[in-house]
């Protein structure tokens, strides 16, 4: 490693990494993922992040079930967007409330309809009502009906909240199941080869296309439902929230548990940094202290190092690591230490310390030591700075063993509790077999960032190394 | 005299090889037991059984307290005892390196093998061949292939496979359990044409040429996957690594007097890179006989990676300890080995000195 005659300072460095274009990637993407941390941390603080992530308080009621991000509608798809009617809010379109007092008693006539547009080619995947009933001693008394495009109208079912917030799930409520299943056996006139889900009853084309649900098309149009009921009780009042779950949400799709996924992969990017650049950092420099004591020293201290070090490689690092984070759950700084603690006597020591012992031989070490400079300030003040800048470039490219070893363990379900991580996000995926059902874009999104980050890094390291190792550009 | 401090060195070596050793084994073995909470564990299960049975026992309700009390603190002693959970964990654990250090691995506490053995080493056995006939054969393949395309590549520097190599060595940073992800999206869920995950197809075909024809279809992925990762940087560093050596002094002057450079090639380069590379070589194969947690999670296949995993998600500290310290013997006579070779073959490598 011949670096004596370079001078490297940081601005250099960093120009003449801007002459490489992988160095131009890596920098780029770099300061990208930076600048999206700090708009993750700001933007998503770590406390309302556990909850989201956790689901608490029903915040995931309103969107779909593993959803694929809305672009894939670009790419010649027409996947169904999830479409919401509120009777609460007054003002919305396609919605219609009408409470009138049957006059002498103190019941009340109520009607709710909601209508909507449905012009895509796949069905939704689901279908709720939330109910907001107002009453003192007798729940409201309700027929659902649904009119499709052509005017053909079901009656769904008469339903009696049982409580004041209570949830309809239309898609897997058996009266609604059998009602719908009576329909569709009239329209074929004899039950179809695989029953229909309600869903599909709900919109499909009404010819023999209904056989299956294979063939079942959407029909396209305007759709309505509306609930007729009764009230009980002066100030009684009803709303309900129609919810037609779609297929696509967001930029990043969600998963299994309905939980929005652009959270959990920005979220994935400070850890991402904070882990592998922390461990990367600092088990370097440990190392490059270690071996220039080791070297410079010599004798006893010398081999107790080289001992510890071949310790440590018979030691089974991933094991070793895997049963400390079984046994204790660790948070993510108690993580990190004991992978440093577990990393700091590592190969790389003995390379090192190759390189202290020529460099000890130097002239200006020697000139150093005759006028009686102490071992502290040659080790700290002489060596040290002497083989930081070749070392640089193998630190940088440590950084993505660290980003893939954090999600190495949360693949096994060892990650960091509570905060969403890349790895756990691919973790879920295989967990719900999202390679068997085709949701690939749910392990495919954690695992591109994994790769542009890597890849971010390792450019830099690669180009780095050849400015600070310029016999590298030699041969 | 040589021969003497080579007798003198070699011993050296191998006391301190024995030493780190039983070092590693004993840190093992404690954090293993958690530090002896595993103990605890264990014992308050036995509590438990204990309990059960003799509450399931009509005549024992029937008898006085004291005489009830007196039997259930019999019983454990002899059950702890059983266990050999009347010392305390310190004696115990020196127990246990006395047996791990002579191989006498014991019986598993939960986990058996395929076969319904409950011995350690029969569990390991079980295990052993497939993580051989997958990671071995793929650290050998990674192997040749990066030697002789590296080989190819320093000759011809420059090149545009070269450049090639140059600019696709950063996409190793990626491991090969990453790319096994990608293998199994692209050939498993989309094409449909190779099995996720597993050894052999569900149920095993019955003639062995089918059988060995199943398992090299469930190899294909896992096996591709290390070999892509390893793909570039591989070949690119040993490029690099030749490239130095034959820019050496000695190289040029055999150039110089007319060497034929397939001579040059093979003697002058290649025979002084050799130690480096076996060292990579031995040390390779002898990691991957612990398999890859993470690669064998990935795709299902039950080697020693899984079983490490199993054992320890199940805190099985004897198959743990087991495990680890085979490995930890077959590395240090590896490296014990290496070490006496080269202070055969090596004279710039002055027995004596450390390496």
């Amino acid at each position: 490693m011949s670096s004596e005659s370079y001078e490297f300072t940081i601005k250099g460095t960093i120009k003449e990494l801007l002459t490489y274009k992988s160095g131009i990637f890596g920098i780029a993407f770099f300061i990208l993922l930076v600048i999206l941390s700090f708009y993750t941390i700001v933007a998503l603080p770590y406390d309302q992040t556990i909850r989201l992530w956790r689901g608490e308080g029903g915040v995931w009621l309103e969107t779909p079930r593993t959803a694929q991000p809305y672009w894939v509608n670009y790419f010649g798809q027409n996947l169904p967007e999830t479409i919401k009617r509120d009777s609460s809010q007054s003002g919305q379109s396609g919605v219609i409330k009408i409470i009138t007092p049957i006059p002498d008693t103190n019941m009340k006539v109520a009607r709710i309809s909601f209508t909507f547009d449905f012009s895509y080619d796949s069905f939704p995947s689901e279908i709720n009502i939330f109910f907001s009933a107002k009453y003192n001693e007798n729940s409201p008394f309700l027929n659902i009906y649904w009119v499709k495009p052509d005017g053909n109208e079901i009656k769904l079912l008469t339903y009696i909240p049982r409580s004041q917030n209570d949830k309809l799930y239309l898609s897997i409520n058996p009266e609604v199941k059998s009602a719908l299943n009576l329909y569709v056996y009239n329209v074929l006139g004899g039950a179809p080869e695989s029953p229909l889900p309600p869903e599909y009853s709900l919109f499909a084309v009404e010819d023999a296309s209904m056989n299956s649900t294979s063939t079942a098309k959407p029909l396209k149009g305007t759709y309505k439902l509306y609930i007729d009921g009764t009230l009980f009780g002066e100030d009684s009042n009803i709303d309900a929230k129609l919810i037609v779950y779609g297929k696509v949400y967001g930029i990043a799709g969600t998963d299994n548990q309905r939980r929005d996924l652009t959270i959990g992969l920005l979220w994935g990017i400070p850890i991402a940094l904070a882990f592998g650049l922390t461990a990367s950092f600092v088990i370097t420099f440990l190392d490059l202290l270690l071996a220039t004591i080791s070297g410079y020293y010599g004798g006893k201290t010398d081999s107790l190092i080289q001992r510890i070090t071949e310790f440590y490689m018979i030691l089974p690092f991933l094991p070793v690591l895997i049963m400390i984070s079984t046994f204790y759950k660790l948070d993510l700084g108690v993580l990190l230490a004991v992978v440093i603690a577990l990393s700091i006597f590592g190969g790389g020591i003995k390379s090192t310390r190759a390189l202290v012992m020529q460099i000890k031989e130097y002239p200006y070490i020697e000139a150093a030591k005759a006028y009686g400079a102490s071992s502290k300030r040659i080790v700290f003040l002489y060596i040290i700075p002497k083989i930081l800048p070749p070392i640089i470039p193998t630190l940088i490219g440590a950084v993505p063993t660290f980003v893939f070893l954090e999600a190495a363990l949360a693949i096994l379900g060892l990650g960091i509790p509570n905060l969403p991580s890349w790895g756990k996000i691919i973790n879920d995926s295989f967990g719900n077999g999202a390679l068997y059902k085709g949701n690939y874009y749910w392990v495919l999104e954690p695992a591109f960032l994994l790769i542009f980050t890597s890849l971010a890094f390792s450019f830099i390291g690669f180009a780095l190394d050849k400015i600070v190792n310029p016999k590298l550009r030699e041969v | 005299m040589a021969v003497k401090d080579l007798a003198k060195f070699i011993i050296k070596r191998t006391i301190t090889i024995f030493i780190v050793i039983i070092i590693a084994a004993y840190m093992t073995i404690f954090i293993a037991n958690m530090g002896g909470y595993v103990d605890q564990i264990m014992r308050s299960e036995i509590m438990t059984n204990v309990m059960t049975r003799l509450q399931n026992d009509p005549n024992f309700r029937n008898y006085p307290q004291e005489l009830r009390e007196r039997i259930i603190n019999e019983t454990l002693t002899v059950e702890y005892r059983r266990y050999g959970l009347d010392q305390p964990f310190i004696v115990r654990s020196i127990l246990y390196l006395k047996n791990a250090l002579t191989l006498d691995l014991g019986s598993a506490i939960y986990l058996t093998s395929d076969s319904g053995s409950r011995f350690v080493k029969n569990i390991i056995i079980e295990r052993l061949p497939q993580t051989i006939l997958l990671f071995t054969s793929a650290t050998l393949i990674n192997f040749f292939l990066s030697l002789y395309i590296g080989l190819y590549l320093s000759r011809h520097h420059g090149s545009f496979l070269d450049k090639l190599f140059l600019a696709g060595a950063p996409t190793s940073v990626i491991p090969g359990w990453f790319y096994g992800i990608f293998l199994i999206l692209i050939f498993a869920a989309l094409f449909n044409v190779l099995p996720y995950g597993g050894i052999i197809d569900v149920p095993p075909p019955d003639t062995p040429f089918l059988y060995a024809l199943s398992m090299l279809k469930h190899m294909i992925l896992p096996l591709s996957s290390w070999i892509i990762s390893a793909f570039f940087l591989g070949a690119y560093g040993n490029r690099t690594f030749f490239l130095i050596f034959s820019t050496e002094d000695y190289v040029e002057a055999a150039r110089a007097k007319g060497v034929p450079s397939r001579q040059i090639e093979t003697k002058y380069i290649l025979r002084p890179s050799l130690p480096p590379i076996i060292t990579t070589l031995a040390l390779g194969i002898v990691n991957s006989w612990t398999g890859a947690i993470i690669t064998e999670t990935v795709f299902s296949w039950r080697g020693l990676g899984l079983l490490t995993y199993a054992a320890i998600t199940a805190t099985d500290t004897p198959v743990i300890i087991g495990i680890t310290v085979l490995y930890a013997y077959i590395l240090g006579a590896t490296v014990l080995i290496l070490d006496i070779i080269y202070g055969l073959i090596d004279p710039r490598i002055k027995a004596g000195r450390g390496i």
